[in-house]
């Protein structure tokens, strides 16, 4: 049988998806339902002064309706910050309270304080126009800039600061700046964004009142975190009489990944009203609720020499966590991002330092790359700076610095274990026809544009998971992957994995995996996730850990499979387990050339009885069944890496930026399907070139979400974008069996500063904040004319 | 979404009957259900006129393009008349949103709601416009009056655009980068009788630049167009276009429109 890891199998989700079959947490209904619309604070801060539920709650249809008050009654717990950062000075990060219902004070448009329960939807929105809210409006604070010189939004919580965090050595970093030729300064934004993804949440709740069991389907990346942090923190019920199914979810990009105040909400409400109950957000409700990503604002020093080698790098951050502190929220902008600030370069001495602060907007947390994309823009943006200043070449200056030996200590905190950063970039310089580029400039300028190219290289550390490393970096759990794989009697196959797929094609990549391992029809395996009452815990999808984490358990366990089956094989073909060889599906016995298929083994597996002449095949001391399970907890984080090369062309009449050409040249170790990989590095790109380009939350000063539809919030379309110009690279991690890397981020991390390196470029190095509007396009290509008027 | 009474008309003088000031005709539905779904408009009767067979369709004479009201944006752009007699015309229909809202979405609809950056309204007042309802026929330039404003009565139903097939023409627009709105727009059209720039996207509403009307009649050509001063006082500001930014790619797109007809 061929190997069907590395070719690209057609996915097995596509049926479902592609005909509007999935099955989504908004297609489930339950008899008797009842339906949830929270009532949402206008105001970016204020204090609640009372709510008056009387009117509504006589209202038609009204099953109830529930405050704070209610929430605080029954000790229901609020959301929680998942990994605990401390600063600089030793002392603990500062997070305030943050229940499910707000009940004094409320901190940012959206914040919910109440929610009401109708036999139907017109109903409960009906009856929550009637709920009258009284609140005292107190100032925001909505600019990230201010947020630390403005009044504290939670009590305690001075400055608005969360923590001041370091990682490296100021005094190393000092002695390196002093020895410098050169010293590159740059001031930067990382833009807000809005996940959006195509499906919004929902949750819908069952309780059954005679097992006092709650089952919660939801709009989760990771349902059986959810269920633990619902029980340990919220207290909503036990872990065992509480059941979360994520079913089909339509896209998370991280905004999926916490637990939220309707998921409390809803399922400890159903138990109190003792009614199903359904909540599906609309899309006003995500663009004000979902977690938001990125938001930063940096200050980055790169110590240079002449010839263009890098001494020594500073990155002062300040980074906007919103109204509260999520699950990654503390960690996004610290141990995801400080780390990987010194990019893929040899970088003798380094700091991060960053600043992260509470203001009254949505809750910031993990969005697709999380952190990396911040570290990736801002080393990516300066080392561009620095060739320009320096006159070097950006491909020159960046050869200069790789690492050419690997392991690799990188400057901060990683040990990468593999990688060719000089055969990425060189294959991306040829595939980009970057030698071409003055001749096409020429071109472009002969019919009055501006032609710019950009480059970046890239590593980042993804497949998130060492559990000993992320807990002594402050995570509140071990982030290992579980597997269980099941025979059937007849030989089909169960694969239960811990994470989850919103759009990852698991059933197609995990059935190719244990396909090989197990030499079993690949349509003969089917793949289950995302349901707590099937399979054992897992951690879920994000970080770009589903293969390099619950892959490798997925093969650990087909691996105990095997082994057991050898053992079974050898008593049915009467020889010493160590003498079967197991090869295409089948156990061999090479002396007597006898064999048993993995399929007849299974079916014996289960018929351990004796009856007339059938011994029982299973060896003494092996139960029934063919069934195991697996923990896998890496050694280390994955490192994929990879150079990308664009070019833009700009109209200086208009602004408009045209992506002409993208080439993305990755190494994602082995890759098990080119297909599905593919796809993930388009989509990534678009999400990165849809920051580079388009997409900005923006907030006013009294703290309203001005972006709040799509009629204001940019989103990259199809016809925004290029054909793109994707290669490979392939060094495998040698901390996995199989090689594999994650690569479900990279493109987003690689492609902003690549497209703003085009940008520049093509502006002559004239700095422009994210993301490169038309406008601001406009008015840097005046300047520039007037600039060029007055030296010539 | 508020409760409301639904009705299907079977004939324009039936849905002029049940109009009141508390109605609203449903053409393609792209304006109304959106704003009734956000709760910036309630109705209390909604009076669907679509499945009036005469108010749709495209009829072309010597000199003028008649579209009825509920034709959609995707048949006047893929019409082969359209794109003969005005091919800007059918242009600027294709460049209207996205494929959905250009399946749904209808002349009339457009022009009633007189939204200041929909791409119709400068047509309108480009190509020297009659809007029949099914009282009267009025002249563009009278049609549009202020923002979301025309002079449109509410029990008064369009039942057609006719527009003056000019001599040469271009529509070029700016899109809004999310909603594919006009930032501006810029309509010019040159005819016998004289050259009209209709602008959108710019002002509160919809109007004919008769400066640069007034240079291209000089001098049909887009160097004509650089000494127009065009002033950012009026013009709109918002967080995708400030109106300094708008008022010079009015005469960018003024300058590629001329270069284009
Ligand atoms: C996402 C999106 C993007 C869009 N982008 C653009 C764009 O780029 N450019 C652009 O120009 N437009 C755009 N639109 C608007 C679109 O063109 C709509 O077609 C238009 O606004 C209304 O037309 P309708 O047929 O849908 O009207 P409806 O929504 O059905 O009606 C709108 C109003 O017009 C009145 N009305 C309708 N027909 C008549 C009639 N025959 N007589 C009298 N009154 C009538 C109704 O009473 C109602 O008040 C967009 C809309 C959406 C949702």
């Amino acid at each position: 049988m061929a190997s069907l890891v590395g070719s690209r199998v057609e996915r097995k989700e596509d049926k479902r998806f592609l005909t509007g079959k999935g099955r989504y947490t908004s297609d489930i209904n339950i008899a008797n339902q009842t339906y949830a619309i929270f009532i949402r604070s206008p105001h970016a801060r204020a204090k609640i002064k009372k709510i008056d539920t009387s009117k509504a709650l006589k209202s038609s249809g009204v099953v109830d309706i529930l405050t704070g008050e209610h929430i605080a009654q029954d000790k229901i717990g609020g959301l929680i910050a998942g990994w605990a950062i401390r600063s600089e000075d030793g002392s603990e990060m500062k997070c305030p309270a943050n229940p499910p219902l707000a009940k004094d004070s409320v901190n940012f448009v959206g914040d919910p304080v109440a929610v009401v329960f109708a036999e139907t939807l017109d109903e409960a929105k009906a009856a929550a126009d009637l709920v009258k809210v009284d609140y005292k409006v107190l100032k925001a604070v909505s600019n990230l800039g201010e947020a630390m010189n403005s009044e504290a939004i939670h009590d305690g919580i001075d400055k608005n600061l969360c923590y001041d965090w370091l990682l490296g050595d100021r005094q190393k970093v000092k002695e390196a700046f002093e020895k410098a030729d050169k010293i590159i300064k740059l001031d930067i934004n990382n833009n807000r964004l809005i996940p959006n993804a195509m499906e919004p949440r929902a949750c819908v709740i069952d309780y059954n009142t005679a097992s006092e069991e709650i089952t919660c389907y939801t709009t989760s990346q990771n349902p059986h975190l959810s269920r633990l942090i619902m029980s340990a923190f919220g207290g909503v019920a036990p872990e065992n009489k509480l059941r979360v199914v994520a079913p089909d979810v339509g896209g998370g990009f991280g905004s999926k990944i916490n637990l939220y105040n309707e998921e409390i909400v809803c399922s400890w409400a159903s138990k109190k009203i003792e009614r199903p109950i359904k909540w599906v957000a609309e899309r006003t409700e995500s663009f004000l609720t979902d977690t938001h990503g990125r938001d930063h604002i940096t200050h980055a020093e790169l110590a240079v020499t002449n010839d263009g080698k890098f001494l020594g790098f500073k990155n002062e951050t300040i980074a906007n966590l919103g109204a509260y502190a999520r699950v990654f929220g503390t960690v996004t902008p610290t141990y995801l991002f400080g780390p990987c600030a010194t990019g893929v370069y040899i970088m003798p001495a380094a700091y991060s330092n960053v600043k992260a602060v509470y203001t009254n907007t949505a809750p910031v947390d993990a969005y697709r790359g999380a952190g990396r994309p911040e570290a990736t823009y801002t080393i990516e943006r300066i080392v561009d700076k620095a060739a320009m200043e320096l006159g070097m070449d950006p491909i020159e200056i960046r050869m200069k610095n790789f690492p050419t030996e690997f392991p690799f200590k990188q400057t901060l905190v990683h040990q990468i274990d593999s990688g060719d950063y000089v055969a990425g970039l060189n294959k991306a310089k040829e595939m980009a026809d970057y030698d071409g580029f003055a001749a096409r400039k020429k071109e472009s300028e002969s019919k009055g544009k501006l032609r710019g190219i950009g480059v970046t290289s890239y590593f980042e550390a993804c497949g998130i998971a060492p559990s000993p490393v992320v807990m002594m970096l402050g995570c509140g759990v071990g982030l290992w992957e579980s597997a269980e794989v099941r025979f059937n009697p007849t030989g089909q196959v169960t694969v239960y994995t811990g994470s989850h797929s919103h759009g990852q094609s698991h059933q197609t990549t995990f059935a190719q995996i244990a396909a090989d391992e197990l030499g079993v029809p690949i349509e003969n395996i089917d793949v289950v996730h995302g349901d707590t009452d099937k399979g054992t815990f897992g951690m879920g999808t994000y970080g770009s850990r589903s293969l390099t984490v619950g892959g490798i358990a997925i093969v650990n366990a087909c691996k105990k499979i095997v082994n057991k089956g050898k053992r079974i094989a050898a008593k049915m073909l009467e020889a010493s387990p160590d003498e079967v060889d197991f090869k295409n599906g089948e156990f061999v016995v090479a002396k007597s050339n006898k064999k048993k298929t993995i399929g007849e083994v299974a079916f014996a597996s289960y018929l351990p009885g004796v009856r007339d002449e059938v011994k029982s095949p299973l060896p003494e001391g092996d139960e029934p069944g063919l069934i195991e399970s697996s923990f896998f907890d890496p050694a280390n984080f994955s490192f994929p890496a990879g150079s990308h090369i664009c070019e833009v062309e700009i109209d200086p009449e208009t602004g408009h930026v045209k992506l002409d050409k993208y080439t993305a040249v990755d190494d994602f170790g082995t890759i098990v399907n080119p297909l599905i990989v593919e796809g993930q590095v388009h989509g990534g790109l678009a999400q990165g070139i849809g920051q580079a380009l388009y997409e900005n939350a923006q907030y006013d000063d009294s703290g309203q979400l001005i972006t709040a539809s799509y009629m204001d919030y940019t989103m990259p379309r199809a016809d925004d974008l290029p054909d793109f110009n994707l290669g490979f690279t392939c060094t495998k991690a040698t901390t996995n069996p199989l090689g594999v890397k994650g690569c479900g981020e990279a493109g987003t991390i690689a492609a902003t500063p690549t497209v703003m390196n085009a940008v520049i470029n093509a502006l002559g190095g004239k700095e422009i904040s994210l993301p490169a509007t038309a406008e601001k396009v406009w008015k840097a290509c005046k300047e520039m004319k007037k600039s060029n008027a007055k030296a010539a | 979404m508020k409760t409301f009474n639904y009705h299907s008309a079977k004939d324009v003088k039936e849905a002029s009957k049940l109009a009141s000031s508390n109605s609203a005709f449903l053409a393609g539905g792209m304006t109304t259900i959106p704003s009734m779904k956000l709760g910036l408009a309630s109705y209390k009767d909604i009076i669907d006129i679509k499945r009036i067979k005469k108010l749709s369709g495209i009829k072309i004479s010597g000199k003028t393009v008649t579209i009825g009201a509920t034709t959609k944006h995707s048949e006047v752009a893929s019409s082969k008349d359209v794109k003969k007699a005005i091919p800007s015309l059918a242009a600027l229909a294709e460049g209207i949103g996205d494929p959905q809202v250009r399946n749904r979405g209808t002349i009339g609809g457009s022009i009633a709601n007189n939204d200041p950056a929909a791409d119709y309204p400068s047509a309108c007042i480009a190509l020297n416009a009659t809007i029949h309802t099914n009282n009267r026929s009025i002249d563009a330039e009278k049609f549009f009056r202020g923002m979301f404003e025309t002079c449109l009565k509410s029990t008064e139903v369009i039942e057609a655009i006719e527009f003056s097939i000019p001599q040469k023409s271009s529509y070029q627009k700016l899109p809004n980068p999310a909603s594919r709105y006009a930032i501006i727009g810029v309509y010019v059209a040159k005819h016998k009788t004289g050259i009209n720039v209709g602008i959108t996207g710019a002002k509160s509403c919809v109007y004919n630049d008769k400066d640069l009307a007034g240079a291209l009649t000089k001098n049909f050509s887009s160097s004509a167009i650089d000494s127009v001063k065009i002033s950012s006082s009026g013009m709109n500001s918002d967080i995708h276009a400030s109106s300094d930014y708008r008022a010079n790619m009015v005469k960018a797109f003024a300058k590629k429109a001329v270069d284009a007809c």
